[in-house]
């Protein structure tokens, strides 16, 4: 009987019409975003949702963070590198109708520097002086100092070109130039999108893109390996990695991100605010083991800088694992054996488990680490908001290329380095790409050196999806879903 | 009658307005800034700023109590500070997963677990009580969420019967809306069936022991239409106790099961707004919750008049 009824599926199959290959796709995600507006939230899953799909911005980055063309057809940038030209696109409409044009630019420049700006990243748009446009069609950006990142910066989901009719309501309905467009939003469960059929770029494969949310891990291993799901790029359960890997109908791609997930320290605070605890506490984690520990892989970093980046240096075995000495460094430094500190640990695996990890690993040189488990709302608030009042925390800081918020002045390891802040300075200013990759090495040696955070590991980016699928980032530099490189095959 | 509906009524209405002062008080106390949660770690403090005046996050608190309920009186349950839709729209869209869900979750246990019940009663000590008796152990000591995480593993994964979660939604057809929540009422229904069932046995064996009970039989009714007809409705009332607090349970506790199948429903907008300091849509949804459970309430005490008389005459 099982077999008749398997004959009967395979000629019904054999039977229909040959189809070309599937243009719809479900991708699975673990946050839902709050809103569907890049410029007015910070979440990762906005971009997820709609960078580079339903937005578009002069510039783009690829998934090795090099920036290309896209609104802006090409640019000149003058001598005193001030004055950046970009010549747009002509015949660009967003998906409303509305025409895309330099006026288009201007307000959205300015949108995000004036004084009710919500953009999570206003500190990119602040070297602008001025947005003029000499003709519709030219864009002339006058920036008050030198940036050597403006470009990059220009082409991240913050920097996306929004219609002036309608910045108000992307949040509830997205409208971009981009080459999908907003279909339906069922809150709590999923986002639909449907092709650009007007697109004024290479049309899409696919003609519909739905993004479902799936917060719980077993839940979402469960989804794939139903075919619910077609794609879940930020796979959230390592666990159930090899059965997924033994299954011919899936491909498991790990990739790099630019998650680097450090053990923050107060550097305001004795006894971190003595370089020599730091180190010790460098010298006693063992970063193989805690990747391994965690399951989700990973490259032991130790320094701010992912493997991936053209700038990137190793410099993991700056403080190798070495329990004696960090004994000795920290006898050295005064810190009696069985110092208590505490560790305040948000959400998220890596942190939860990860420092149950690496309190076991402090224990044996002599530091009793006190864990106190917070939820992300009280992250914010109690150690990163007020940053006086912590020891410890173990985070991912997930910008692409974030060397900045060491030299910030209020940011909450209380890191304050002249020295690193005057070479900081060169760095952003570095207009030559050669001497920009060798200062942000230089910067990298430094932190490398003063572990103002004890640098762990980059964290990986595991994907998993059907493997007639081709075009998904194995990569994830930065928060994206690049849909309209996505097809399937026979 | 009159009197007892306006007491109850006013009852309501002062434990509403306990309620919405408690959890206001206490969203002010959490530690928490929902503009830091949603511009992140990069954002300035002109931004922060900026986006705290869009909210109104930058107003006195008791003036934004005032506002909040002056609103809800008028109907007006505010804009959710992530979502920015009104708030009436999320928890109507949540509504019409969670309460389907709910009833057929009650439908199934009430279904599955007073035939039980009676049964094992009117078999006391015989094997299959035993047997019942013991599988309905075996329903109490399953948490919900491992039994839904079975299910996916066993009807989706490995049968393809069902989906492993999510919800279809109501425009693709009542069955297909339907079928994706069988999986997570079952889930639901058995654990509370295995307490009704035991609750329901417990009553009727109390029931059949009464003197009304022998009486009926000596009067020449069978045994079983004694049971059905004089035990069985007098045994109801701790049933329906037991019902209602599940039914309440089910509208506002079923944030794990939700999650387990991903469903977009009320018990999954409480968790993402209490995380994401929605504080806005959580004040409205404890509001909300309270109202029902003391509607529910109110709703049992007139079944308890229907199934004993003796209730209400008693309150005259």
């Amino acid at each position: 009987m099982k077999r008749l009824l398997t004959a009967t599926l395979i000629a019904a199959a054999l039977a229909s019409p040959a189809y070309a290959a599937k243009d719809t796709i479900t991708v699975g995600m673990q946050l839902e975003p709050p809103n569907l507006d890049p410029t007015g939230g910070a979440a990762a899953a906005i971009r997820e949702v709609n960078y580079l799909n339903m937005f578009e911005g002069l510039t783009r980055v690829d998934e090795n963070l090099n920036p290309h063309p896209l609104l802006a057809e090409s640019w000149t940038i003058s001598a005193d590198g001030l004055t950046y030209t970009f010549k747009l696109h002509t015949g660009v409409k967003f998906h409303d109708g509305a025409a895309f044009d330099c006026s288009v630019v201007k307000f959205t420049y300015e949108r995000a520097v004036g004084p009710d700006s919500t953009n999570g990243q206003k500190g990119y748009f602040e070297p602008i002086a001025k947005t003029e446009c000499p003709d519709p069609a030219t864009a002339v950006v006058t920036l008050k100092r030198p940036t050597g990142r403006f470009l990059f910066a220009m082409g991240l989901s913050d920097s996306v070109m929004i219609s002036p009719a309608t910045a108000a309501t992307n949040k509830a309905t997205p409208v971009g130039t981009g080459p999908f467009r907003f279909s339906r939003w069922v809150k709590g469960d999923r986002v639909e999108m449907l092709r650009n059929d007007s697109y004024w770029g290479a049309k899409p494969a696919l003609k519909m893109v739905t993004f479902r949310f799936i917060s719980d891990p077993t839940a979402a291993a469960a989804a794939v390996m139903a075919g619910d799901l077609d794609a879940f790029p930020n796979f959230p359960a390592p666990e159930t990695l090899d059965q997924i890997r033994a299954d011919k109908r899936f491909t498991v791609a790990i990739g790099t991100s630019s998650g680097k997930v450090v053990l923050s320290l107060n550097n305001a605070r004795a006894p971190f605010d003595d370089v020599r605890v730091r180190r010790a506490l460098a010298h006693a984690i063992d970063r193989k083991a805690l990747i391994d520990a965690l399951g989700g892989g990973g490259t032991p970093i130790g320094s701010h800088y992912v493997p991936g980046d053209a700038a990137y240096i190793d410099l993991s075995n700056t403080y190798p694992y070495d329990p004696a000495k960090a004994r000795a460094l920290l006898a050295e430094a005064g810190v009696k054996p069985g110092f208590v500190m505490t560790l305040r640990l948000p959400p998220p695996a890596y942190a939860r488990r990860g420092g149950e990890v690496i309190a076991a690993m402090l224990e044996q040189v002599g530091i009793t680490a006190k864990i106190e488990n917070i939820e992300w709302a009280q992250w914010l608030d109690q150690v990163f908001g007020k940053s006086t009042n912590f020891d410890a925390t173990i985070v991912a800081h997930v910008e692409a290329r974030d060397l900045d918020v060491f030299a910030r002045d209020f940011y909450y390891f209380n890191y304050k380095n002249t020295e690193y802040r005057a070479i900081y300075a060169k760095y952003i200013e570095a207009a030559d790409p050669a001497a920009q990759i060798a200062l942000a090495q230089q910067l990298q040696r430094k932190l490398a050196e003063d572990q103002p955070a004890v640098f762990l590991y980059a964290g990986a980016k595991t994907g998993v999806w059907n493997a007639k699928l081709r075009g998904l980032w194995i990569n994830g530099p930065i928060p994206a879903n690049h849909m309209a490189v996505v097809s399937w095959v026979d | 009658m009159n009197l007892f509906l306006f007491r109850r009524v006013l009852g309501l209405l002062a434990t509403v307005l306990a309620a919405s002062l408690v959890v206001f008080i206490v969203l002010e106390v959490l530690p928490s800034d929902p503009a830091a949660l949603m511009l992140g770690t990069d954002a300035r403090p002109d931004t922060l700023a900026a986006l705290r005046r869009e909210l109104g996050l930058d107003q006195p608190s008791w003036w934004r109590f005032v506002t909040w309920i002056g609103n809800l009186l008028r109907g007006d349950l505010g804009i959710s500070y992530t979502y920015r839709v009104p708030v009436s729209e999320l928890i109507g869209a949540r509504v019409e997963v969670t309460l389907p869900l709910a009833m057929m979750a009650i439908g199934l246990s009430t279904s599955i677990a007073i035939p039980i019940g009676v049964f094992s009663a009117s078999r006391r000590g015989a094997a299959s009580d035993t047997a019942m008796m013991a599988g309905a152990q075996l329903g109490i000591a399953m948490p919900n969420f491992w039994l839904g995480i079975l299910f996916i593993l066993v009807f989706a994964v490995w049968l393809g019967w069902f989906p492993a979660g999510g919800f279809a939604g109501w425009d693709k057809g009542v069955g297909a809306a339907l079928h994706s929540l069988v999986l997570p009422a079952f889930a639901l229904a058995l654990p509370q069936a295995a307490i009704l069932s035991r609750v329901t046995r417990a009553s009727v064996l109390e029931t059949l022991g009464q003197d009304y009970v022998r009486t009926a039989r000596a009067k020449g009714l069978t045994a079983t239409v004694a049971l059905w007809r004089h035990a069985v409705p007098n045994a109801l009332i701790p049933v329906a106790t037991i019902l209602g607090l599940q039914f309440s349970f089910l509208l506002a506790g079923t944030v794990i099961i939700e999650n387990v199948f991903t469903l977009p429903g009320l018990g999954r907008l409480m968790f993402q707004s209490i995380a994401q300091r929605d504080l806005i849509v959580v004040q409205d949804l404890v509001v909300l919750m309270a109202t029902s459970v003391i509607v529910i309430n109110f709703v049992v005490d007139m079944i308890y008049r229907l199934l004993d008389p003796r209730i209400g005459a008693g309150a005259q």
